[in-house]
């Protein structure tokens, strides 16, 4: 692998082109990043790898949703982590937690993570509750099938600029019931 | 139904990845300038410049008062643009706004050393310190509102203090266009009555930031 710090900074400037594909693999390459940093995060407190797929789904929400926020000249991991480290602590407090491990002391090492998920994840059923009749369908279409906004345009009669916006409404929305939940 | 898997989550994702939107900075730029014209204009029908602008502009006591909250403002600004983002500690950065409150520190020392004591609480009572109290808060509210929009694009490590910030910011905002109507040019007078107004306006800050800057 190559140096990882510009790998992904690289490819994130990539992705902030306009490059579909360059953002695709930060994400899927953030996961295991974030899998190994979650879990760690959890050790500290004694807890076991239950939530830690939340806690990594609500990061790359974040990181996807916050992205105007990470300064191009920076490099991109450390802002990761600091969005990782806020999820974390959103989640421990949920628990009944006291946080007091000062923010950047959560494991430095960006490891990756080999094991698979051990949890899936947040539940699906509470994420599209969250959404209305049209949001849904487009997210169910994307998520679970694989459809492009493209296909789903076609299927449902509307422009792709409208499934793009709901799209993205809808997610922001996601966001919104998972903070709250 | 099943979990959402991470990598069906990251597929929606990626496909949402077109959807570009303008910065902070513009979005934050755009808001004051409709926020601080909203004030200007509320400013501009009631209360107005004061009549002897003239005469206070050759006086240092009413230059000073404008730099001070000048120079509040554009800390506050800073500070508040600098909060968006998750990586920002938050000490640093408001370790950085004090040399407004230094400078305000150093104007009432220098006035308790030249002006003989028992002017002391004429020149701090003042001569409107309600109608103060009153019109920086209101005429914060537009760019407070305009900032606390522009920013749910931000991701502040803590919501309150990030809010705190803008209400900071919109208050000595706010403070700036009073001072151009208020009389009362006493160094006493702006670090008594302005700091409790732009206080209020930050406490307002506070509570609506932990609410609307969550993410």
């Amino acid at each position: 692998m190559p140096d990882q710090t510009s790998h992904w900074t690289e490819l994130m400037r990539a992705a902030n082109r306009g490059d579909a594909h360059a953002y695709r693999r930060v994400l899927e390459g953030l996961a295991p990043i974030l899998r190994g940093l979650v879990k760690r995060g959890f050790a500290r407190y004694g807890l076991g790898p239950e939530e830690v797929e939340d806690v990594v789904q609500e990061t790359l929400l974040a990181v996807h949703l916050k992205r105007q926020t990470w300064d191009e000249r920076q490099p991109l991991l450390p802002w990761v982590r600091a969005i990782a480290q806020n999820k974390l602590i959103d989640n421990l407090r949920r628990r009944g937690r006291r946080v007091h491990v000062p923010i950047d002391d959560i494991g430095d090492a960006l490891a990756v993570d080999d094991e698979p998920a051990i949890s899936n994840g947040v539940d699906a059923e509470r994420i599209l509750a969250s959404l209305n009749g049209r949001q849904r369908q487009i997210v169910q279409a994307i998520s679970i099938e694989g459809a492009s906004a493209r296909q789903v345009a076609d299927r449902l009669g509307m422009t792709e600029g409208a499934v793009r916006v709901a799209l993205h409404r809808a997610l922001k929305s996601i966001a919104g019931a998972l903070r709250s939940a | 139904m099943p979990d959402m898997k991470t990598d069906a989550l990251i597929r929606t994702l990626a496909e949402d990845g077109a959807t570009r939107r303008p910065s902070l900075a513009r979005r934050l730029t755009l808001a004051l300038l409709i926020g601080g014209s909203l004030a200007a204009g509320l400013f501009a029908t009631t209360l107005g410049v004061r009549p002897d602008i003239g005469a206070a502009l050759h006086t240092w006591p009413f230059v000073f008062k404008i730099a001070i909250a000048l120079l509040a403002y554009a800390l506050a600004l800073w500070a508040c643009a600098r909060l968006a983002s998750p990586q920002v500690g938050v000490r640093d950065t408001l370790a950085g706004l004090i040399a407004a409150p230094v400078l305000l520190a150093a104007a009432v020392g220098y006035e308790l050393l030249t002006v003989a004591p028992d002017a002391w609480l004429t020149r701090a009572v003042g001569s409107n310190a309600r109608v103060c109290l009153v019109a920086i808060p209101l005429l914060s509210l537009a760019p407070l509102a305009g900032a606390l929009a522009a920013l749910r694009v931000g991701a502040p490590q803590s919501p309150s203090t990030a809010g705190a910030v803008t209400g900071l910011m919109a208050g000595t905002f706010a403070a700036t266009l009073y001072a151009v109507h208020c009389p009362d040019d006493s160094a006493l007078f702006v670090a008594l009555w302005y700091s409790l107004a732009v206080a209020i306006v930050a406490v307002l800050g506070a509570i609506a930031g932990s609410r609307v800057l969550q993410w």
